[in-house]
Order: structure tokens, then sequence, then C-alpha cells
């Protein structure tokens, strides 16, 4: 679990975060939404550690995370996973090379053992006969998956993901939105996803945050999104007909 | 004041390069793939150069010695003085700032770009060390290019004085040998050694610190040649001056 208290952080005059109070919970998948320029990535930077706020706390499992000193970070940060919007795979390792990196660099196993993990995580998202191939050579689909099998292979107790389904198509984001959902029920990961994507609210939002101009607007789950009488929430989530036409049966249906 | 940060900046990012250091086997394979890349991949490069600004040298020395009361000996003497002296750790030094150093800038910069750096410190890597420790090391073998140039631009002047029918292949040995102060080669070697930290870290700095995308990489790989130069011809000026004034 994370708890995210009074976060505020700030460049020069811009105030981007405004005192953001929430909790992300474990074994779920807690998605933040809100427009370009709401302060989603600056949000989920702070939250891996890589933008330090101006005021407030992030506790993970009830570690503080400006209270740690520089080892206790690092410890902290292998325990962390995390999948950006591009992937961010090292161009010059294959895909087994980008897998195995994290169990190169932090763990003690020998050539087979970590050999072993990283066939398992590949087959875990799907992804086989690839080991050998670079980055490039993949598809954007598989470059996610990739990513996603690196974010796992130490068994994160956190995992975070930009945009996970940017630039893909509809059925292979899908397919993410599900591996993402799986692996977090499956091995009890604390997922905080930041995503712009609607289908991804409605299909995995266990728990969905709208950020607005820096401030945490509204909070709740996918079924409650449909209910929502929260103006900007309705306004941003259902700007595109197709979404407009799907709440409007759903409430007729409850009537 | 911009100038005065970024001096202050890039000793930080020093600094940070030496602690928290990345496991070793996993370091050994990175200083050898640099070494690869930064030295070896480049020899070719400066050999061809070293060899045709020897033969310059010596050629624009034999044109210029209309005094028969000179010896002819001079083009090799001056051959030799230019070449250990300048063009050996300094001009290659440039060149490597263009060829290794872009290189460095722009690998660097699209490892920021594509956020696989963010990536590193993610995974809790010290990411300066990671990618710039490495290439410290590798450039430590700087100073062997440039004794492999020195001896090259010397083979290029006498190939070029002696089938330029300049001089005699004995007059040339002879220039070579006259007056020969050892600590000209000393001098040119810890010139050389301190270019290579330039030449490894400036474009570093330029690399990890820039922000953007594909066009800033370019604009940064620019901006760090013209820097590693300003450095290492204002390094070349103070070391003279306290190696050899």
């Amino acid at each position: 679990m994370i708890v995210v208290e009074n976060l505020h952080k700030s460049f020069g005059d811009a105030h981007v975060l405004k005192g953001i109070t929430t909790t992300f919970d474990k074994g779920k998948t807690n998605l933040i939404i809100g427009q370009s320029g709401s302060g989603k990535t600056v949000f989920i930077k702070c939250l891996l550690g890589l933008l330090t706020p101006e005021e407030g706390t992030i506790a993970y499992e009830g570690k503080i995370y400006s209270e740690l000193t520089g080892d206790e970070k690092r410890d902290l940060r292998q325990e962390m996973g995390m999948v950006f919007q591009g992937s961010a795979l090292f161009d010059s390792m294959t895909v087994e090379g980008n897998v195995m990196f994290p169990l190169d660099m932090f763990t003690r196993q020998s050539k087979s053992e970590m050999q072993d993990r990283v066939d398992f995580v590949l087959k875990r998202v799907n992804l086989v006969d690839a080991n050998h191939k670079y980055p490039a050579e993949i598809s954007g689909g598989m470059q996610k998956r990739v990513a996603i099998a690196r974010a796992i292979v130490m068994n994160p107790k956190f995992l975070f993901c930009d945009e996970p389904n940017s630039g893909l198509d509809p059925k292979t984001a899908i397919l993410i939105d599900n591996l993402i959902q799986e692996i977090t029920q499956e091995y009890g990961i604390t997922t905080v996803i930041n995503t712009h994507d609607m289908n991804s609210v409605m299909e995995i939002g266990e728990k969905i945050i709208f950020l607005k101009d820096g401030v945490k607007e509204w909070e709740g789950t996918n079924k409650e999104i449909f209910k929502t009488d929260n103006a900007a929430v309705t306004n941003f989530v259902y700007s595109s007909e197709l979404f407009k036409k799907v709440r409007q049966m759903y409430i007729e249906e409850r009537n | 004041m911009n100038y005065i940060a970024s001096i202050g900046s890039y000793a930080i990012m020093v600094r940070e390069v030496f602690k928290k250091p990345t496991k070793w086997p996993v370091m050994k394979s990175l200083i050898l793939k640099e070494i690869d890349e930064l030295i070896y991949g480049s020899m070719g490069i400066i050999i061809f150069i070293s060899f045709f600004i020897g033969g310059v040298v010596a050629i624009q020395t034999a044109l210029n010695l209309t005094n028969p009361l000179i010896p002819k000996n001079l083009i090799g003497f001056a051959t030799r003085q230019s070449v250990i002296l300048e063009f050996a750790p300094t001009f290659t030094s440039i060149i490597m700032a263009g060829k290794v150093g872009s290189y460095i800038t722009s690998s660097i910069g699209t490892m920021r770009v594509t956020e696989q750096i963010d990536a590193l410190e993610i995974m809790g890597v010290n990411s300066l060390n990671y990618l710039v420790f490495p290439k410290i090391i590798a450039m430590l073998l700087y100073p062997f290019v440039v004794a492999i140039a020195m001896y090259i631009g010397i083979f290029g002047g006498w190939t070029a004085a002696i089938f330029g029918g300049h001089t005699s292949s004995a007059e040339f040995v002879e220039g070579l040998q006259l007056d020969f102060i050892s600590f000209h080669v000393t001098y040119s070697l810890i010139k050389s050694l301190v270019f290579a930290m330039v030449i490894a870290t400036v474009p570093s700095y330029h690399g990890y610190y820039m922000e953007g995308g594909a066009l800033e990489v370019g604009k940064a790989s620019t901006t760090s040649f013209v820097w590693t130069s300003v450095v290492i011809i204002i390094l070349n000026g103070i070391l003279t001056q306290l190696l050899l004034g």
C-alpha cells in the first residue's frame, strides 16, 4: 500500500501538485487519470522518487520516503518496477538482456538461475521466441510486454505504469491492461497506472483518482465513475460520443 | 551566471560518477565494451589523420627551407617537435572530441530522451557510475593512442620527405635525433591523459543533462563538441605553461 498525504510540487511559479492526499491499495490496479497538464506525470515521478515534493509525505508500506537514508531509498527502489510510456528498453541489449539486467545488477544468482527466472517471466507475459531479438526488431506491443517482464522480474511490491498502452492498437491495449491486472492480483502488487485511456479506466480501474489542475478532484472505482455527478469527471470521461451513449444506456438500465 | 552553474553541476556530476559503484562483473564488461568503442574504434581515423598531418608538416617545412645555410635535417627536427608537442596530443584530442565526444553525447542523450536513464535510476542503479565511469576508465588508454599517433605522424613525415624528394632518409633521421628531450614525450602524454578525462566527461555531461527530443540530441552533440574543444585548448595553454614554461 502507498499512502500519500498533502503532496505539493512546484516548478518555479507553477504550482503543479496542490496538496494531494490518497492511498493506493495493495493487489489492486490504481489508475490516475486527468487531462494533459493536470499533474499526472509529475505525481507519478514523485511516487517514483524521481522528483522531490516540497511538502507532504509518501509512505510505502509504512516507510516514509523522505525519512529514508540514501541506501534505504535505493533498497526501496529495488522493490519498485516501472513500465514507461515508451517502454525505455535498453537498445544495446536483447530482450533477454533487458529482462536479466536487474537480476544481473542486484542479485547473486547463478547464470542458470537468472536464465530460468527470465524464461519464466517472459512466458508469463506471453512472449516466446523473442529472447535474442533487440528492441528495435520487435513490435510496440511486444516491447511493452518486455517492459512489464523487466518490471516484474525482481518480484516488486510496487508497479508503476506510465501510459502503458499508448500507441497500441485497441486489441493489444486490452491485452496489456489485462496482463497488468492479472499480474497485480497474482503477486499482490500495489500497481499505479497513469493513463487517459478510457478503455483502461472501464476495464481495470479498481481504484481511480481524477486529477484536475494538480488537485484530486474525485476518486472511486470504475463502477462508481458511471454514477458520479462530478461535472469535471463526466466532462473528461464522457467527452467522446461513444462513452456518452454507454453512460446513458447504463443510467437508463438503472432506472 | 549560467556558465558558473554549469561548471558547478559538472563538478557534482563527476563526484557522483565515483559514488555507489556498479557490480564489478557488470562494470568489467562495460569497460571492455567502451575500450572497443572509444579506443579501438578510433584507431583507424587517428592513424589516417596522423600519417597525413606528419606528412604535411614535413612537406611544408621542406618547402620553406629556401636558405641554403639551414640544414635539411631541420625537416625531421620540425616534424618531430610539431608532432610530439602539439599535433599528436592536441590535434588528435580535437578529432576525438568530434568522433568520440559526439558519440558519447548522442548515446547518453538518446538514453535520456527515451527514459532509459530514468529506468536505471528507478531500478536503484547509479546511472552516472554505470554510464560515465566505464568511459573514464576506457579513456585512460588514450595516451597509448597518442603514442601511436606520434609514431605514425613521424612516419608520415618521413614518407613524405623521402618520397617527395625533399631530403634523404639519413638527414631526416638525424633531425629526428637532434636535441631530443625525452620530457617532451612525457609532457605530451600527461596532456593527453588530462584531455582524455575532458573527452570522457564533458560530452557525458552534455548528454546526461540534456532536455527535449531528438532535435536537442543533435544540438547537444554540437554544443558538446564546441565546449570539449574549448576546454582542451584552454587546458593545453595552462599545461604547457605549467610543464614547459
